[in-house]
């Protein structure tokens, strides 16, 4: 509370915003599937960080709770995905998100 | 004052790490420096008051989805440097940075020009209490119930899945054929314009 009343909500909202487009640029930008799942994890990191900004500005619990949902649907789409990207790996290591253009393995 | 230090600190962690993410050429590095993303979006979520999500940021986050990002960068031996010149696309190095420009100028449009509006929070006031566990566990389990249970059940269909993907499914000689056919004729067709020589090597071998 104390910390708002000297940088401001907009503050922290733009970091986020600064972050979630540094995730897209290396979605877009990158081809290994890695960095770019890492990326994926950025821009979810940016919505956490203003989701919290919000549930602090509007001193309400909910924006907590829901950034607790994202944490645990993060972990389970990183377990899923990894999965993927290692069952893809082992078959073709040098693939990069350029190859990975047929759905049949 | 002290504010905006920790401030000014945490969000240039945050974006350092990152750009670190995006920019580095090594998996490995990238995966180091996401730790940093993390770390620093940890101390920002602590000056917000949400002391229980810091903890939970280090401990998920930073433990448990990097060791797994580092684990499968080791496992399938990938922590080779990536050549970030070539451009396989033509123009999508340019096109890509286009859109991530305008997608950091409508956030920072809609976060400058609007104004945050809501209703009165009917559930918890966090601000200047210490009891943020207690609050979110309140609120987590009464509005939330129905949603918390669902989400155990992701997390078995998750960890179903991750266990399916990674088996080694044992087949016989006909079905491995069969179902390596497709990426043989997609090696094929790829040949004259892509350099995919060490794939086709590997698929042949298969």
């Amino acid at each position: 509370m104390m910390l708002l009343a000297t940088v401001g909500p907009e503050a922290y909202l733009g970091v986020s915003a600064i972050l979630f487009a540094i995730g897209v640029g290396g979605l877009l930008l990158r081809r290994n599937p890695i960095v770019m799942f890492m990326c994926i994890e950025l821009m979810l990191n940016a919505a956490n960080l203003a989701f919290i900004t919000f549930a602090h500005e509007l001193d309400d619990i909910g924006g907590q709770v829901s950034v607790f949902f994202v944490l645990v649907v993060a972990a389970a789409e990183v377990v899923v995905g990894l999965g993927i990207l290692v069952a893809i790996m082992r078959r073709r290591p040098d693939a990069t998100a350029d190859d990975l253009d047929v759905l049949k393995g | 004052m002290m504010d905006n230090a920790i401030f000014a600190v945490g969000s240039l962690i945050v974006l350092a790490g990152a750009v670190g993410v995006v920019a580095t050429r090594s998996t490995v590095y990238a995966a180091m420096s996401l730790v940093a993303t993390l770390f620093g979006m940890a101390i920002l979520f602590l000056t917000l008051q949400a002391d229980f999500l810091a903890a939970v940021q280090v401990i998920v986050y930073a433990g448990a989805v990097v060791v797994l990002f580092l684990f499968v960068i080791m496992l399938v031996g990938i922590d080779r440097l990536e050549n970030l010149r070539t451009d396989p696309l033509i123009g999508q190095r340019w096109l890509g940075l286009g859109a991530a420009i305008v997608v950091a100028a409508g956030l920072l449009f809609a976060v400058l020009k609007g104004t945050i509006t809501g209703a009165e929070s009917s559930t918890a006031k966090p601000n200047g209490r210490s009891e943020n566990v207690i609050d979110i566990s309140k609120v987590l389990f009464t509005d939330y119930l129905f949603a918390f249970e669902i989400t155990s059940l992701l997390l078995v269909i998750g960890v179903v899945g991750a266990v399916a993907l990674a088996r080694r499914r044992p087949r016989s000689e006909a079905e491995l054929v069969d179902g390596d056919e497709p990426v043989v004729t997609f090696v094929d067709e790829a040949d004259e314009t892509d350099e995919t020589d060490s794939d086709e090597a590997i698929e042949e071998h298969a």
